[in-house]
Order: structure tokens, then sequence, then C-alpha cells
């Protein structure tokens, strides 16, 4: 059974009394929420992941608004676990994006079964294409780009790397978060996928989230082989370049974009190093989804057929351009 | 209390039961033992009686992620004693290693899988500007408002909490272990006299196990909060059952206590250890510890109820209908006991209007408490 298998009204009374529970890749959650209408934006955009029937769940997350005057005068909205509240209340209007935001921090906080890298992971012909990047660069578009042409999401926000099966990325099948101009430009490119709830004037601006496609989730449980790692960024009104870029750097990069390279230590670096051995690197810079895309298409299937440039990290190699 | 809410004692106190949990149980104790940050210690338990197998699978990711947050905890410990440490051999003056990082330090059992919010050290009180002039130039700051920084340096048996500027990391700088306000006065003279010399260091010393235990149970139960009373009564008890192995231990933990006028936290700590996590108390210095520490009929009575509800991890469903009265009655009391009211009423005069208002100056200036879109875009984990 999955999520929309359940009528709104019956989510709603799930959520609103034991808890809706359901896999997000390899993750249990069981979401609360005393919130009147949240059922509709969670099946909106997670109705095709499994219900789970384990009594046992990874996270419990609630969203409530909080108590006071506030529940009338521009009402807000409240993320706990198990009674924590890692952040401060935002608006009503945002809650689905702080239950996004919220689920990041319990994966990012707590799970270091993994090592957990702030990037967009995007798998074709099971080869993985990892873009760590800044926000603003454009990474989500790209990936939510990629996505609408076939490409399996194995996440948009936490790369989840094996610690067991060296250089396999785990999947984390969630909904893409998209920003400002984003939002338009994906609707114009992508017109039948599903945008959620519109949230703005969020500290990132407006954000809403694409939902991860029926065929990404259904194949949550595929882990994927880095072969890719790219960084990219949106220049507006450039033409794409693909620029060979140093292993040893790529590797600083990645663990600079880790949020527990630290906790894990050597175990971390041993990851990190097999996910680099694997991996050609390169600069990217974009502004026209429709040229970019079948240039990383070419890239990643002429790579599936060669071995990684050069397994040392401290040369770049010679690579062609895609 | 009902059972679920003091599920978390009754397992760490039974650990060969962790051996045939159904899952909702193990549902409900990672969430209790995470938010009372004794997930690493569980871990520590598990391994200890060799029941990983018996762990099911989805639950065991839970207990690896907090050993190996704990490891990397102690690793950090023991890398900024080992720093700070050398920026005060230059004193030339025993410097006192208390709570977590001794525990570190002196590779007691009650270290294994613990966590840590800072490093508790202590140097005489004469040397104490000496010694932040000295961290102060290894970028150990303080950083507390002026009203509070004033506070402590007065009142307090400590130095408002240095920061390191760069690696954040915690230090508090002491120079007793209770407030020179306290109604309680044990000396630090006779902690400095006891304390036992640690290999590796020419200047660094724990206390010696009788106080170690004494200061533990202070700590606890002159605590405001409570905000990590689970964690604190287990810390307890591993001293306990380490230390009391030895039956020297045990003849002189009593009269110690007397000695340094800590009868009354000490009567605490043996009760709730034996009340909440089994530990075993001899009958005979139970009912020593009673006759000294024990508080009047209904004052006991009373206080049972209070830190019953107060002691459990800090998690929703270990709550009862009197929890917050118990939490704000315990608060009052540890005020109460830090200080005279001719100082106290001012005081919490101030904390609760002025403070307020000062924080919310500061929070306009720049915001405090980190927001989710704020660490994602730094990009780090709390």
């Amino acid at each position: 059974m999955i999520v929309a298998d359940y009528s709104e009204e019956a989510l709603q009374s799930l959520i609103a009394g034991s808890g809706l529970r359901f896999d997000v890749g390899p993750f249990v959650v069981n979401l609360q929420s005393s919130l009147d209408n949240f059922a509709a934006d969670i099946r909106l955009m997670y109705g095709t992941c499994p219900l789970s029937t384990q009594s046992f769940a990874d996270f419990h997350v609630r969203l409530d608004q909080p108590f006071g005057l506030r529940r009338w005068f521009r009402p807000q909205t409240n993320f706990t676990q198990d009674g924590r509240t890692p952040f401060k209340p935002l608006p009503l209007e945002q809650s689905f994006a702080m239950f996004e935001w919220g689920l990041n921090w319990c994966v990012s906080s707590q799970c270091h079964q993994y090592l957990i890298v702030h990037a967009a992971v995007v798998e074709r012909a099971g080869l993985a294409l990892i873009m760590p990047a800044p926000p603003g660069s454009g990474k989500s578009t790209l990936c939510a780009g990629l996505v609408a042409r076939g490409w399996r999401l194995l996440t948009d926000e936490l790369a989840l790397v094996s610690l067991e099966q060296p250089g396999e990325v785990i999947a984390l099948p969630r909904p893409i978060s998209l920003k400002n101009e984003s939002i338009d430009v994906i609707r114009e490119f992508a017109p039948q996928q599903v945008i959620g709830p519109i949230a703005h004037d969020t500290a990132k601006g407006t954000v809403a989230h694409m939902a991860a496609p029926p065929e990404s989730i259904r194949r949550g449980t595929e882990t994927a082989t880095s072969r890719l790692l790219i960084f990219p960024k949106y220049i507006p009104g450039a033409s794409t370049s693909i620029v060979p870029r140093q292993k040893a750097a790529s590797f600083m990069e990645l663990a600079e974009q880790s949020f527990n390279f630290n906790v894990l230590g050597e175990l971390g670096f041993q990851a990190l190093k097999q996910v680099l051995d694997n991996c050609d690197c390169y600069d990217l810079s974009y502004s026209d989804l429709d040229d970019v895309i079948p240039a990383l298409e070419q890239l990643i299937d002429a790579s599936g057929a060669s071995p990684a440039l050069d397994a040392s990290l401290t040369n770049s190699g010679g690579a062609t351009d895609g | 209390m009902d059972k679920q809410a003091t599920l978390l004692f009754s397992l760490l106190a039974r650990p060969q039961k962790l051996a045939d949990l159904d899952m909702p149980t193990w549902d409900v104790l990672i969430r209790q033992a995470r938010n009372a940050d004794l997930l690493g210690r569980v871990y520590e338990l598990v391994a200890e009686h060799q029941l990983f197998d018996a762990v099911p699978l989805p639950v065991r990711p839970h207990l690896l992620s907090a050993r190996r947050v704990a490891r990397r905890h102690t690793a950090m410990v023991g890398f900024e004693l080992g720093n700070l440490l050398g920026i005060l051999a230059k004193l030339d003056t025993p410097v006192v290693v208390l709570k977590g990082a001794a525990y570190v330090l002196a590779g007691l059992p009650a270290a294994a899988g613990r966590v840590f919010s800072d490093i508790d050290l202590m140097v005489a009180k004469e040397h104490l500007d000496e010694a932040e002039k000295l961290l102060k130039i290894q970028a150990w700051v303080a950083s507390a408002d002026s009203y509070d920084d004033k506070y402590y340096r007065k009142w307090m048996h400590e130095l408002p909490p240095l920061q390191h500027l760069k690696r954040h990391t915690l230090l508090d700088l002491h120079h007793a272990i209770l407030p020179q306000t306290a109604r309680l006065k044990p000396d630090s003279d006779k902690l400095f006299a006891a304390a036992v010399p640690v290999d590796g260091y020419p200047n660094a010393f724990v206390l010696c196990p009788q106080d170690m235990v004494l200061h533990s149970a202070t700590h606890l139960f002159h605590d405001d909060e409570f905000k990590h009373g689970a964690r604190d009564l287990v810390d307890l008890d591993t001293l306990l059952r380490y230390f009391g192995k030895d039956d020297a231990f045990w003849q002189s933990l009593v009269s110690r206590g007397e000695t340094m006028d800590l009868s009354r936290p000490l009567y605490y700590a043996l009760r709730f250890c034996q009340r909440l996590l089994d530990t075993p108390v001899p009958e005979l210095v139970m009912a020593q510890a009673a006759r000294l520490g024990r508080p009047v009929g209904p004052l006991a009575w009373l206080m049972d109820k209070l830190f019953e509800r107060a002691l459990p991890a800090d998690h929703p469903m270990c709550v009862d209908s009197f929890t917050p009265l118990a939490k704000w009655l315990l608060y009052l009391r540890s005020h109460y006991l830090r200080m005279p009211f001719h100082l106290l009423i001012p005081h919490l005069l101030h904390k609760a209007f002025i403070s307020p208002i000062n924080a919310r100056r500061m929070e306009k200036k720049a915001e405090n408490r980190p927001t989710i879109e704020g660490l994602i875009a730094e990009n780090k984990a709390p």
C-alpha cells in the first residue's frame, strides 16, 4: 500500500491521531500533526511512498501551531521531534517546507550510518551523478530538470554515501526544493511534474517543492554507483561548459559540504576517497536546461563505457568535453 | 510514574533485558535515550553484554550512530584536554579535571558512550586570573553579557563560560564546586588535597573517587533545569558501581560527604540511584547517608515526588500533569540553595524582566538560535 491509497480525510485523521507511518528511502517516518489540512500536502508530495508496516520508526515528528496569541495573529508552525524543537517556528503557510527542512535536520544530525553530503544525486543506467553546490548555484533546478527528463532521483539535498558498499549512494527520494525563478523555469520546462504548496518570504525567498517521480520512489531501495562529480553553476545567458576539475580539490570541497565527515573520521575519509576514485570531476556552467541535459547524458553514457579517468586523487586527468 | 516513563531507567538497570525487547519497546527506548543523550550508553551496554545480534536490524543504525558521535566526543575531549593542560602548565599549579572530561582522562567506564557539552577544569582561586589570561591568548574567551559576566565573577564558583573562538568548544573554569554564596560550603582546599594525579600530564589531577561522586551528586541535585538529569544520574550509577567494587570506597564515602558539607546531595544520589537504576548500595551505607542527609519527614516525601519527575528522560512521554510544577519548584529550590534571599530576589527579577529585553535586543542584532535554513545554508549540523 502507498500513502495515496488513503483518502485525504483518512490521512488527515491518521495524522491527527497515532500518526502516518511511511517509508522514505531507507527511513521510516512517523508523522503527526494537528494542522488543519496537512494531509493534502503530504498526499500530493509523498503519495507514492509505501506505507510502513514496521512498528519501529526512525523519526517521530510533529507539526503543530504554537500555543498563545500567534494562533490567531500571523499563525505559525512548529516542527518537533520527540518534543524537541530544533528551530524557531515559521509562518503557517511554510508548514510543508518546514516539514522538509525538519526531516533534513533529523537525517543530517542523527544518521551517521552514512557519510552525508549536501548534494543532489541523480542516476542513469546505474551510474550516479553527484552535484554538490552551495545554495543559489542552480543545483536543484538542474536536478529537477534531469529528473523530469527521466533520470532517477536519489536525492536533492542529502547524499547518503554508503560506508559498507564502497562508492555506492543510497536513495532518499524526496521532493526537490525549488527557489524563486526556478519554480517557473521548471513549470515551463516540465509541466507534467507535480509542484507542491508555495511558501513566500522564507529565508531562501519563495520556495516550492517538486514531488519525486513515482518511478524514483518505486526504485528507492536501489543504490547507484558514483561515477560523475559535477559542480554546477547557473550563469544567466552562459552557454554550457563542462571543464575537468582537480580530484584533490574536489575531495576537499565534498568534505567541506559534508554534515558528518568529522564525526566519521577515517570511515568518512575512506568512503569519500572511494567516491573520488570512482568519479570524473567537472565544473559545469549552464543557463539552458535543453542544452545542458543532453550534454550530461552524453557524458555519463560515455563514462559508463570507460573506467574512471584517473584513479589518483592528485591528478585532474585529461578529459574530453562531453 | 507509569512504566513507560521509566522504561529507559529500567533497561539501563537490567541491560540483559535488551536481549528480548519487541520492536515497539525499542521504538520507545531509542526515543527516550536519544533525548536523554544516553543513546551512546545504550550502545555500550549492548556491546558489553554482547547483545548486538539480538537488536532488530532497523534499530541498529541508531545505536551505531550514537556510538560514532560518542567516540568523536571522547576524541575531541582528549584533544582539548591536551591543549588546555599544556596552556595551563605555565601556572605551575595543579589543574583538577572535573566531571565528564575527568572520566575520559582517568579512563573510567563512565566515559563510555558519553557525550559532552563542555569541559570542566578547576584551579585554586588565586590562580584564576592568570589562568584566564593564558587561555585568552589561546582564543578561549568569555562571551556572557555584562550582567552575567559580573554575576559569575562575583558570586559563582566558576568564570563565565569560556569558548574557543575557532572550535567553539565550551570550557568552565572553576575554583570551587558550589557558588561562593551557596548554603553548603564544600572546602576547595580539601578537594585539591585529596585529588589524584593523572599519568602523562605533570599538572593534571582528578578528584578522589569519593569526591568525584560527591561532586557529581552536588551538580545534579543542585541543578536548576534537569536537562541532563537522566544522564547525570547514569554517571553517578556508573561511578558507584565501579568504585563500589572496593569496600574501602564505601567505608569512607559517607564520612567524606560529612567532611565536605555535602551529606544532603550524597543522600539523594544514593537514594535515586538505588530506586531508579538499582545501583547496589550497601544497606549500612544507605542508612548512614540517610541519617546525615535525609530531609525531615514530609520534605523527604515531597523531594521524592519532585525528583521522580525531574530525573527521567526529557521526553513528552516521561511527563505527567505534575511534571511542570515539579520542575518549577526544583528551579526555585536550586536558586534558593545557590544564594541568600537578599541576592536571589534581585537576581531572579533581573533574569525575569531585564534579561529577556536584552536578549531580544541581542537577537535583533544577530540571530542566536540557529534556524533550519541557516544551518542548511551554512551546511553544518548542530
